[in-house]
């Protein structure tokens, strides 16, 4: 972690701590209140319970060029990426990826030709239905099985570390409840009054960021939940892709990726109008890849579905395959990321408040 | 530019939270209206950017309000730090309409928070704005450019024309040029004249030169001199300022809450002279906070010391500046490039005198030095225990007394009368109700009240 960007983090907090005036945003002013040293650990907790919900930045009457400078957002931004990059292991791949889009689409079109390359190496499903017939389930799983398990391994190491460096201690039901509904609602995207966050628009609060955040994520969770009924639809009932309309995974997949797709693009579009000065400038171009990827890996999901049936079935299989496995890997090294930390930070944001 | 060739029914000189009430009032009323503000866009909002709460007249519980604070008790606790000089019949006009203003704050986007941490004891009296005066400041923005009001930021009304006793003309400067405006009717709500340091030396005498000023750099009281050298009436010692003594190391303008120190009544109190010179212990911090400003405006070079020893450094809110430290008193005065004799028997002196007891950092405590000329009369503890810490003091301007007379209706007179289209909000005319002293959050009651009511009479004079 850079020394400067540790200090910067400390002058700011130490004003707000004397300032108070935006304790009713969110988690952060009132954990600041009850942090007696600003240190690293701290620094690195309070940056990760953020939200970047802005809604400081554009109250405080001590931004540029007023000599105290205040920008929280953006110094807890740059103190939370770098706490991302520091704990992502192998560390390498947090500093390569957060920052760079380029890696990202690089890495999509390796996992894309790859896919190509395969289907014209191996033979297919023979007598199989769909995709499986040009590439076979069992390819398919030697992929994918590595490309979810390694990922896991990872997070789960980095969060292990994040938890012991923010001293994190043993956790209570409450607790979690706690977080998890902090976290679900997105109170600390709320603005303290319901009505949402300053993003798009300046100081106008809005809830077009909580909207797109909810699509997304509930839009993720039904495409995940989809390849998890499929997968034990193999398995266990023998019964393989491809799936009626009128089937659990589709039930699920179809609206599920409508949501990702529509969420992530209109993620995307927020996030052209929103200031990067209010957040780490940095790594602008590697988590707007990253919103990409996810509009890409739905959008071409839900092509594969539509166009499965015509000549493109080989070109959009590999496509789509690419991208996620691109994903899938990059998730302990890009914004994916975040919500581990998020959800770390609120547990321990549980504790201390159950403390006083 | 564009906007200065349109004909507008009302303008507002100034966009700080009087301006702000009064716009929003008048464009409801249907007039057409602009705001001239001097600071660019993101220093709109004056004094008002640096506000937390208001004072607020209620005979329920209330969000965010506890309790009741009924018109009585309002009006008692502004004749005790009024001291009587306080307009009744204005006065008591502020407190009754400040109950409405809660609801109409909220209608005009205006949200609010439970009293902060640490300021518990105001939780019953005043409503904390959601994010501070900026974010309230922004909510009027938003609302007034909804109903159609023009804004023009870096624009400086130098000269308001009044003939027959009627506003001709309004003259502003904006990117060098001068612009000459002819509204129906005016707003003024700019404020007071602290930011005028020439304007202030004159008044209060050279000390001044030195005094910090804790809001915007902005009000300068143009206006307010341009319509008083016109015959214009005005209320308002106007040698006096509002004081209070502030971190000596804040930036010389809008330093705002941030540089207050709360760490007086647990220390002692030295002048440039090593010398001490009031009681430090007199009363809790925040009654007797707005008195210190004037006591070290009375010391040579207008700069205090206040000192603490280890034991205290824990009992005050923070200050946004870190305290300087040393191991020795020596050390310490040579930071503070003080006398290092001197400070040393002032504080051995100081410890001598203390006596024995019981100290309560939140209650007075009645732990008094004896024998001293200057007895420090609560928390009295040796200033033994190092490391010791020193904040430097100086006066920190918040607002000046003199402004405009007006009636209940807001208008402003001449000596000829009621000047015909002109009315008057916020501390340009605060001067009307609070003739010394200051009661907490009743700075934006005023501005609200009045803001309300001239921008209301503004835009159906129009009409
Ligand atoms: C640090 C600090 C904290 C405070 N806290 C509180 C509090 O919590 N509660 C409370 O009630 N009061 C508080 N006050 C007092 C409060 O700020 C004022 O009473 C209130 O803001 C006055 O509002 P206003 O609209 O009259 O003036 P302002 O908000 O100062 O607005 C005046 C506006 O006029 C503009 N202006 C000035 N001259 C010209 C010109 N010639 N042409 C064009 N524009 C011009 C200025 O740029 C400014 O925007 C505080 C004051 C300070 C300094
Ligand atoms: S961001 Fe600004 S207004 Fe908010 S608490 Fe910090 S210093 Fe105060
Ligand atoms: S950006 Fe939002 S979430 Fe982050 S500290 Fe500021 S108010 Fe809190």
């Amino acid at each position: 972690m850079s020394i400067d960007t540790s200090l910067e983090a400390k002058r700011q907090i130490e004003i707000c701590n004397a300032c108070r005036y935006c304790e009713g945003y969110c988690s952060v002013f009132p954990a600041i209140n009850n942090t007696k040293v600003f240190d690293k650990p701290s620094l690195t907790f309070l940056a990760n319970l953020c939200h970047n919900c802005r809604g400081c930045y554009y109250a405080c009457q001590f931004t540029p060029p007023h000599e105290f400078a205040i920008n929280l957002p953006g110094i807890l931004a740059e103190q939370r990426q770098e706490s991302w990059q520091e704990f992502a292991w192998p560390r390498g791949f947090g500093q390569l990826f957060h920052r760079s889009g380029l890696a990202i689409s690089l890495l999509v079109v390796i996992g894309a030709a790859l896919m190509i390359w395969l289907i014209n190496l191996l033979p297919g499903q023979e007598n199989a239905e769909g995709f499986y017939r040009l590439l076979s389930h069992q390819t398919m799983v030697l992929i994918f099985i590595p490309a979810f398990l390694l990922p896991i391994f990872a997070l789960v190491k980095s969060t292990r570390d994040f938890w012991a460096s923010i001293n994190g201690s043993a956790l209570q039901v409450t607790h979690i409840k706690d977080a998890l509904t902090t976290a679900l609602s997105l109170k600390n995207l709320s603005g303290g009054h319901g009505e949402g966050c300053n993003f798009e628009d300046e100081d106008r609060f809005s809830l077009a960021r909580t909207h797109a955040h909810h699509a997304v994520f509930i839009g993720f969770s039904l495409c995940f939940l989809s390849t998890s009924v499929a997968t034990i639809l193999h398995y266990f009932f023998n019964n393989p892709a491809p799936y009626d309309l009128i089937s659990l995974p589709k039930l699920f997949g179809i609206p599920g990726g409508i949501l990702l797709s529509v969420g992530s693009a209109y993620l995307a579009y927020l996030k052209t109008k929103a200031d990067p000065e209010l957040s780490s400038p940095k790594v602008w171009g590697g988590e707007m890849a990253f919103i990409v990827l996810l509009f890409l890996v739905s959008t071409s999901g839900l092509f594969l579905y539509i166009l499965g049936g015509t000549s493109w079935l080989a070109e959009l299989l590999a496509f789509h395959l690419g991208c996620v496995l691109a994903l899938f890997l990059l998730t302990p090294y890009t914004k994916m990321v975040h919500g581990i930390y998020r959800v770390a930070a609120l547990l321990r944001d549980a504790q201390l408040k159950s403390r006083t | 530019m564009d906007l200065f060739e349109k004909d507008f029914d009302v303008i507002v000189i100034g966009g700080g939270n009087a301006g702000l009430c009064a716009a929003i009032s008048a464009a409801e009323q249907g007039a057409q209206v602009l705001i001239l503000e001097s600071a660019p866009k993101i220093y709109r909002g004056g004094n008002s950017r640096h506000t937390r709460n208001f004072r607020c007249m209620h005979r329920t519980e209330k969000f965010p309000l506890t309790g009741r604070y009924d018109e009585e008790e309002y009006f008692q606790d502004l004749i005790k730090v009024t001291g009587g000089k306080t307009d009744e019949t204005l006065a008591r006009l502020v407190i009754g309409q400040s109950e409405d203003c809660l609801d109409w704050m909220v209608e005009h986007g205006v949200r609010f928070q439970p009293s902060l941490s640490g300021t518990l004891s105001l939780s019953r009296t005043n409503a904390f704005f959601l994010g501070g005066g900026k974010a309230l400041v922004n909510a009027y923005y938003r609302t007034a450019e909804a109903l159609g009001v023009e804004v023009s930021y870096d624009t400086e009304v130098t000269d308001v024309k009044l003939e027959d006793n009627r506003v001709t003309e309004v003259c502003c400067r904006y990117q060098e040029r001068e612009y000459r405006l002819t509204p129906k009717a005016v707003v003024v709500a700019s404020g007071g004249f602290q930011s005028d340091i020439d304007w202030l030396a004159d008044a209060w005498g050279p000390a001044a030169r030195n005094f910090l000023i804790r809001g915007t750099p902005y009000n300068r009281g143009v206006v307010l001199k341009s319509l008083l050298d016109q015959d214009v009436l005005s209320v308002g010692d106007p040698t006096q300022c509002h004081a209070v003594a502030i971190d000596g190391r804040a930036p010389k303008y809008d330093g705002g809450i941030v540089t207050r120190l709360d760490c007086v009544p647990f220390s002692v109190v030295v002048n440039r002279d090593c010398e001490r010179f009031y009681d430090e212990g007199e009363d809790v911090w925040p009654k007797r906070y707005a008195i210190w400003g004037r006591l070290v405006a009375a010391q040579p070079d207008q700069i205090g010391f206040s000192i603490i020893d280890s034991k205290s450094i824990d009992l005050f809110m923070p200050s946004v500046f870190p305290p300087i430290k040393a191991d020795t008193l020596d050390e310490l005065a040579k930071a503070l490039e003080l006398s290092q004799d001197g400070l040393k028997s002032t504080i051995e002196k100081f410890n001598q005198a203390c006596t024995e007891g019981t100290f309560f950092p939140t209650e007075l405590d009645g732990l008094s030095t004896r024998g001293l000329e200057i007895e420090k009369t609560n928390w009295a503890r040796p200033i033994d225990t190092p490391p010791y810490y020193a904040y430097s003091l100086k006066p920190g301007v918040t607002f000046t007394y003199l402004g405009f007379k007006v009636d209940k209706n807001a208008r402003v007179y001449s000596q000829k009368g009621p000047i015909d289209n002109l009315w008057a909000a916020g501390e340009t005319m605060a001067g009307s109700i609070l003739g010394q002293g200051y009661l907490a959050g009743f700075g934006m009651t005023i501005g609200t009240v009045f803001g309300r009511l001239a921008g209301g009479e503004a835009g159906s004079h129009v009409h």
